[in-house]
């Protein structure tokens, strides 16, 4: 090491899927990218995750559906979006015009058909590479199953979103469980190609003066900084429990968080609430990564995920 | 809009909960009054969103009401500290588009922050327009003789009648039945009282939300209108008479 003087390959892969870098902006806090094309040009990002889209127009959860928290923050929006037909239709064309790379389309569902005809109906969109499942939203109230906290219900999905699809499958998977190991292995054992994780941690907010909960949906998802740590002890869980590629999500917000996600076990990382507060952040880091990576004394970036494992194992 | 780095360079405190904020920085996103910036404080995850009062080359006022912890604290910055903001968001006020003798200025609390900035943009038009703002009580009043100076009239309410008209906003509005064009800003009942009025015709309303982003991503803000869900941050915070849905 200390001899690096060419410039680091950061490139990864995602289940045949190649990202220029890690780096990818995630669902919900990215919408279809159009606002932060106004920030700066969104192809150099490694591929962005698209807003949670499920097959009818959702208005979402009456506001406020935002709450602070300490490093970090509450949101119960309840996938607010146009609806897949409105999707492919309206924001796949807009988003061609800004980005060339590789989306990741985060798709939403109430019944196992749901989320089998929406991925149906994205497999002739050539530009989402790759179908992140979300059985893990916390602020959606089917009135029915939590496909992600039931491992036979998470299997149902992926076996179903399988079938009927060619595109590498993610599922998203929440940390709202005893063990995520468990979901992880049902998932892998029904047929995913890969993995995302976490969604947002349970969480609720009372205020003082109102003595109401803050949130109008009571609960909300924990987001930033606060998860980071939960995130990355389940990447490593899951890393150790199934030979599936991880994407690593949840309090990201600077470059050696990246590379702590990917020792942990990620192949690619999503940052997400950070970027609401600093909306130039995944381009920092973008641009943070070869210095890291020089410091690291790594040439390809990919040579550090799941890197801790090994030097464990050589203890 | 974008990110610039701004420097606080004044606090000055206008009654108990109320402080004016100058900031010097890159003023050259803001476009229309009725903007907004939001304003990254340390130890704090989520931006504030914040009313631009006025604005100049260069030079950025904000009004504040000090409301928790994280205004109290940036209320508490000394002056030199330099503030990461993100300027110019939101659509702001637009012209009126009828006679300047129809349109009233309505402002309640810290709503009066942005309606001072339109005052401003109407009276270099030649404009001089009526105001309607609205206090708790004497104590409460602030900017006034900002408003006299750029306004033809300056019209008072405070709940107490220690200053001006007993009563609300709505009872100076209803004053003037002629002017049928309102500019309102405040908390959200007062929107909703002054767009029950009945001889309004038309207006625009400036919203307030708990904000995620303040730049359209994150659908933290939404509300309904007219045609469907928008967002404060993106598609408002100002909003027409004709977006609203509010049953009357």
């Amino acid at each position: 090491m200390g001899e690096l003087n060419k410039t680091p390959d950061l490139s990864v892969t995602l289940a045949g899927v190649r990202l220029k870098n890690p780096v990818i902006p995630a669902s919900g806090t990215f919408g279809y990218g159009r606002e932060y094309a106004e920030f700066y040009d969104l192809n150099l990002l490694g591929a962005f995750a698209w807003k949670g889209t499920t097959a009818q127009p959702r208005d979402g959860n009456p506001p406020p559906r935002i709450a602070e928290a300490p490093a970090g923050m509450l949101n119960a929006i309840g996938l607010q979006n146009p609806g897949i037909d409105a999707v492919i239709r309206e924001e796949v064309p807009r988003i061609a015009r800004t980005f060339q790379g590789p989306v990741i389309a985060n798709v939403g569902g109430f019944t196992v058909e749901e989320y089998a005809e929406n991925c149906r109906k994205l497999e002739d969109v050539e530009q989402c590479a790759i179908l992140e499942i979300n059985i893990s939203c916390p602020n959606v109230h089917a009135g029915g199953r939590n496909f992600g906290t039931d491992p036979k219900a998470a299997a149902e999905v992926t076996a179903a979103v399988r079938r009927v699809t060619r595109k590498p499958v993610f599922m998203k998977l929440t940390p709202n469980v005893a063990d995520i190991t468990e979901i992880a292995r049902a998932c892998a054992d029904a047929g995913a190609d890969g993995l995302c994780l976490i969604n947002t941690l349970l969480g609720m907010r009372v205020d003082l003066n109102t003595r109401r909960p803050v949130l109008a949906n009571r609960t909300g998802g924990l987001s930033g900084p606060a998860v980071f740590p939960v995130a990355v002890r389940m990447v490593w869980d899951v890393y150790e429990a199934v030979r599936l590629p991880i994407i690593g999500c949840g309090g990201v917000s600077r470059a050696e968080d990246v590379a702590e996600m990917m020792l942990a076990g990620a192949s690619a990382v999503e940052i997400g609430a950070a970027n609401l507060r600093d909306p130039y952040l995944c381009k920092r880091i973008v641009e943070a990564l070869p210095d890291l990576c020089g410091r690291l004394g790594v040439e390809r970036i990919s040579d550090l995920t799941g890197a801790a494992h090994e030097q464990e194992a050589n203890i | 809009m974008k990110a610039s780095a701004f420097t606080l360079q004044r606090v000055r405190h206008l009654n108990a909960d109320t402080v004016e904020l100058t900031l010097s920085g890159d003023t050259s996103d803001i476009r229309a009054p009725g903007q907004f910036v939001n304003i990254a404080l340390p130890g704090f995850f989520l931006r504030r969103p914040v009313s631009v009062c006025d604005w100049s080359d260069g030079t950025l006022t904000l009004l504040l009401r000090l409301a928790g912890a994280g205004t109290r604290q940036l209320a508490a910055t000394p002056p030199g500290t330099a503030l990461d903001v993100l300027s110019g968001l939101g659509n702001g006020f637009t012209p009126p588009g009828v006679p300047p003798e129809r349109v009233i200025l309505a402002g309640g609390g810290i709503g009066i922050a942005p309606l001072y900035g339109l005052a401003k943009a109407l009276s270099r038009q030649g404009i001089r327009p009526v105001a309607a703002l609205g206090f708790r009580d004497r104590a409460g009043l602030f900017y006034v003789d900002e408003f006299r100076a750029v306004c033809d009239t300056v019209l008072i309410a405070t709940q107490d009648g220690s200053s001006g008209v007993r009563g609300q906003i709505t009872d100076l509005l209803q004053q003037n039945v002629s002017r049928t064009y309102v500019y309102c800003c405040g908390p959200l009942p007062m929107l909703r009282a002054v767009y029950a009025l009945p001889h309004l015709r038309g207006g625009q309303y400036s919203f307030e939300a708990r904000m995620g982003c303040g730049f359209g991503a994150c659908m933290g803000c939404s509300m309904p209108f007219r045609d469907g869900w928008r967002r404060i941050c993106k598609d408002g915070p100002v909003f027409t008479r004709e977006e609203i849905i509010w049953e009357n």
